[in-house]
């Protein structure tokens, strides 16, 4: 039996990790949700987001809870660019051929990144790298802690967005009905694109909240973007809350699979459940829609 | 048959080229071009006649890899058994896979992903357990010997891998001219419409998968044999899955020949890039990228698929 | 022939079929007919298993075969065509017919040859070399015709493959289907085309809102006042039958 003082660290840390998970699933989540696209650039765009945030604070001295204001608009931007560009051009025809072009991105951008900045590992040290709190249950990490605080005010923030405002409401209705909402004179192209730039730029909100406490290394793109489609396949297509909740599951699976299993084959539940979901429930656990059948 | 007499040609054409390039770098190129051609030709049975889009390929690539190497060097048996074996293996693995996988209807992304995810697994395995060597991977002893199937000559390797292809075109033809191949095509452009004509399209996705397992199993043999090292990332790693699926989506999915034309094109791409660009580690990844962005953007219908739209464009239409 | 035993069927709170029964002689011509969303095609749905009933038995040529998958109903001679035409699109004429041919034939060769045959019967046999997606909306549907008759069914369910034709394909399609019948096959027909149902059909079934409300012979069903308030609302059988009176 383990230790509860094992333990606890454990599944707090997982509950942490987690909620960065599910802020990048959320990204992922919204994009399916809208444009019904599977986004396979997502893990490699949060790569670079890293990376961005990291020559941030190594060239210009910008501490990455403070580069919020130049890596949410940057990757906005950036996501709004390539939906209008590449990725609207193949959305008419087959659901492979988006998955096949996202892939196409991801290759490019993870061998560019290997190419111009090595395979060595980037980490960042600040004043807090090392502070910790003290929970009494637990000693926390304090740049972890700020990560779960961070990642729920901007999940809070998107909530917001998306069910707060007209542009939201956009979005929403061309998730719902893609031929009405045109009828009603919602510009498609552009909403597509909005909606896209906002899921990416949450890469950009993801990235300065996670530096601190994590890394930057051309290869964690594609280890993210099968956990960021293990939340959202088990949370559920298209559901907010499906992606918090699924991110804070993954989050204490990898965790306490870690804990128990070692460090690579911790990651082996991961996937386990992934294909599980797939194959037995793919609605997932607040999914409305069920998997299309093309 | 006029493409069995194709078939027929191309190999007899290729077949001295051996004996003609006097180069190994030549030799090597071409060789390395034939591989590729072949485990384009193996997804493509699946992706492009049965329409299933495959990410995970490594899966049985690895398998088939692994098989090889480690029946070899752990149980001593000959490789060429090994080859075989590694085929079962390919087999067994696709048919798990597809059985899951068909069973619960996943279609589409889905499949894909789900495919994806089955590599990862077995890439962690292989990562973590002993057998296979575990990070460090294996290393197959040289023992230059035709009966050990290592080849001091290219030549050999080559003729291997030219039979290889035979092989898989072969598989490509039958499935053009049987009734499974019918089909499995049938289920590709509508599945619904297949079975109201009592279209088994579970058994007939199963089997296709378990072919394509087998065949591209063999390619991981041939690559633990050519290379004679393999270690999980290379085995079971995104890298061949890539390869796999690029391959015959360049050429033209669902023909007999566009897994061959697309490996030769993204060979001669390759070398055109170093030797413009230098050698540099996943500089052609970022090349293959760009081509398959390019490519489902402005030719989805790959070269081949290009130059018989053309072709009918000439010929006119009846009717 | 073929036999419904009390099926229904709900989607979630629509009772979309609602204990239907009725029997098909073998070797008859009998047409569903009803409103639209009537639950035709739903009915379609269940017999040829596609959807599963709640309640109910179906029964063909004496077997039961409720909860069956599509294809083994298929291979057992019961074949349907879909209302929206689902051609093998990137496949030729040929080889779309083929693949019923197929179902009873095992040679490539022979299965080829009997698609040249089935469509020479059906009326496309010009455009064989044609890939299917480039046909008018009027060779979709001979050759969904074409490929369901190729398996060589016993009985045949046809969903609206009148629709859209002009007058002169109409009746090149009714002369295919008498033949058909002639050479043995039981024919269920879905259909609006009132035409074509009078001078086809035998035996006509009335559905609406789910549930039959009425079987006989055409004449009879055309001047039953419940179909005539189904189709065209109620009093309406009334005022004709009163206009029918002052004439």
């Amino acid at each position: 039996m383990v230790e509860l003082d094992i333990l606890l660290p454990a599944l707090l840390n997982g509950i942490m990790t987690g909620a960065v998970y599910a802020l990048v699933a959320l990204g992922l989540t919204l994009i399916y949700g809208v444009l019904h696209i599977i986004n396979f650039a997502h893990g490699s765009l949060l790569m670079l987001a890293l990376y961005g945030v990291y020559f941030l604070y190594t060239l210009l001295g910008i501490d990455p809870y403070l580069a919020f204001p130049i890596a949410v608009p940057a990757f906005f931007a950036l996501g709004y660019g390539l939906q209008r560009s590449v990725i609207g051009y193949c959305g008419r025809g087959k659901d492979e051929n988006i998955l096949l072009v996202t892939l196409g991105l991801s290759l490019v951008i993870e061998n560019l990144a290997l190419y111009f900045w090595s395979a060595d590992t980037r980490t960042i040290s600040t004043s807090y790298s090392f502070a910790t709190v003290d929970l009494g249950v637990a000693v926390i990490a304090v740049p972890r802690l700020v990560a779960f605080a961070g990642a729920l005010v901007v999940a809070g923030f998107l909530w917001l967005l998306i069910h707060r405002t007209d542009l939201g409401k956009a979005i929403r209705a061309l998730a719902k009905e893609r031929q009405g909402a045109q009828l009603v004179g919602i510009n498609v192209e552009h909403v597509f694109a909005m909606s896209f730039g906002i899921g990416i730029a949450s890469l950009g909100a993801a990235a300065c909240l996670l530096l601190p406490s994590y890394y930057a290394n051309p290869g964690i793109g594609r280890s993210f973007v099968l956990i960021a489609f293990t939340i959202v396949v088990l949370g559920g297509m298209g559901s907010f809350a499906g992606a918090l909740v699924g991110g804070l599951i993954i989050g204490v699976t990898e965790s306490l699979g870690g804990l128990f299993l070692g460090e690579s084959l911790g990651q082996l539940g991961i996937f386990l459940i992934f294909i599980a979901i797939l194959l037995f429930r793919p609605t997932g656990l607040f999914g409305a829609r069920p998997l299309s059948r093309p | 048959m006029r493409s069995a007499f194709a078939i027929a040609l191309v190999l007899a054409v290729l077949l001295p080229l051996p004996w003609l390039v006097h180069s190994d770098f030549w030799t090597n190129l071409v060789i390395m071009a034939l591989y590729y051609g072949f485990l384009g030709q193996a997804w493509n049975l699946l992706g492009g006649y049965g329409g299933q889009f495959s990410f995970g390929h490594a899966a049985f690539f690895g398998t088939g890899a692994y098989a090889s190497a480690v029946l070899q060097v752990s149980l001593g048996l000959n490789p060429w058994l090994c080859l075989a074996l590694a085929a079962a293996a390919g087999a067994l693995t696709g048919a798990l896979i597809g059985a899951l996988s068909f069973r619960y209807g996943l279609r589409g992304s889905y499949f894909a992903l789900v495919t994806l995810a089955f590599a990862e697994v077995f890439r962690i395995l292989a990562d973590s357990l002993g057998f296979t060597g575990a990070g460090v991977g294996i290393l197959i002893p040289l023992k230059e010997s035709a009966a050990n199937f290592q080849f001091a000559s290219k030549a050999g390797f080559y003729l291997v891998i030219l039979a290889l292809n035979a092989l898989g075109l072969a598989c490509a033809w039958w499935i053009e001219n049987s009734r499974f191949g019918a089909r499995l095509l049938a289920l590709r452009e509508n599945e619904d419409a297949a079975r109201a004509l009592g279209v088994d399209v579970f058994r007939t996705k199963l089997a296709a998968i378990t072919l394509s397992g087998a065949l591209t199993a063999l390619g991981g043999s041939f690559y633990a044999q050519y290379f004679l090292y393999i270690d999980p990332a290379i085995a079971y790693g995104p890298g061949v899955s890539v390869e796999a699926l690029l391959v015959p989506i360049v050429g033209g999915l669902g023909t007999l020949f566009g897994p061959l034309l697309g490996a030769a094109a993204l060979q001669l791409l390759n070398q055109l890039a170093s030797a413009a660009m230098g050698e540099a580690p996943g500089l052609n990844l970022v090349l293959y990228g760009a081509v398959l962005v390019l490519m489902i953007m402005f030719m989805p219908q790959g070269l081949f698929g290009l130059a018989r739209l053309s072709s009918r464009r000439l010929a006119g239409r009846a009717g | 022939m073929l036999a419904l035993e009390g099926v229904s069927l709900s989607f979630g709170g629509l009772r979309a079929v609602e204990s239907a029964s009725f029997t098909l002689a073998e070797g008859s011509i009998v047409a569903l007919v009803g409103p639209n969303g009537a639950g035709k095609t739903t009915l379609f749905n269940l017999i040829s298993g596609f959807l599963v009933p709640e309640r109910g038995r179906i029964l063909f040529e004496g077997r039961d075969i409720t909860g069956m998958p599509p294809e083994r109903i298929a291979a057992l001679g019961l074949v349907r065509t879909f209302q929206i035409v689902q051609p093998f699109a990137r496949l030729s004429v040929r080889e779309n017919i083929a693949v019923g041919a197929h179902l009873r034939l095992a040679g490539r060769r022979q299965a080829l040859a009997m698609a040249d045959e089935i469509a020479e019967r059906v009326g496309i046999a010009h455009q064989l070399d044609q890939p299917a997606g480039e046909l008018t909306v009027a060779g979709r549907k001979r050759l969904e015709l074409a490929r369901a008759l190729a398996t060589a069914p016993r009985l045949l369910l046809l969903d609206e493959v009148m629709a859209g034709l002009n007058p002169r394909e109409l009746d090149d399609i009714a002369a295919v289907a008498r033949a058909i019948r002639a050479g043995g096959v039981t024919l269920l027909l879905i259909e609006h085309v009132m035409r074509a149902v009078m001078s086809l059909a035998e035996r006509v079934l009335v559905l609406n809102d789910g549930a039959l409300i009425a079987e006989g012979r055409p004449a009879e069903i055309a001047a039953d006042p419940r179909v005539i308030t189904a189709y065209l609302g109620a009093g309406a059988a009334e005022r004709m039958l009163k206009e029918g009176a002052r004439a």
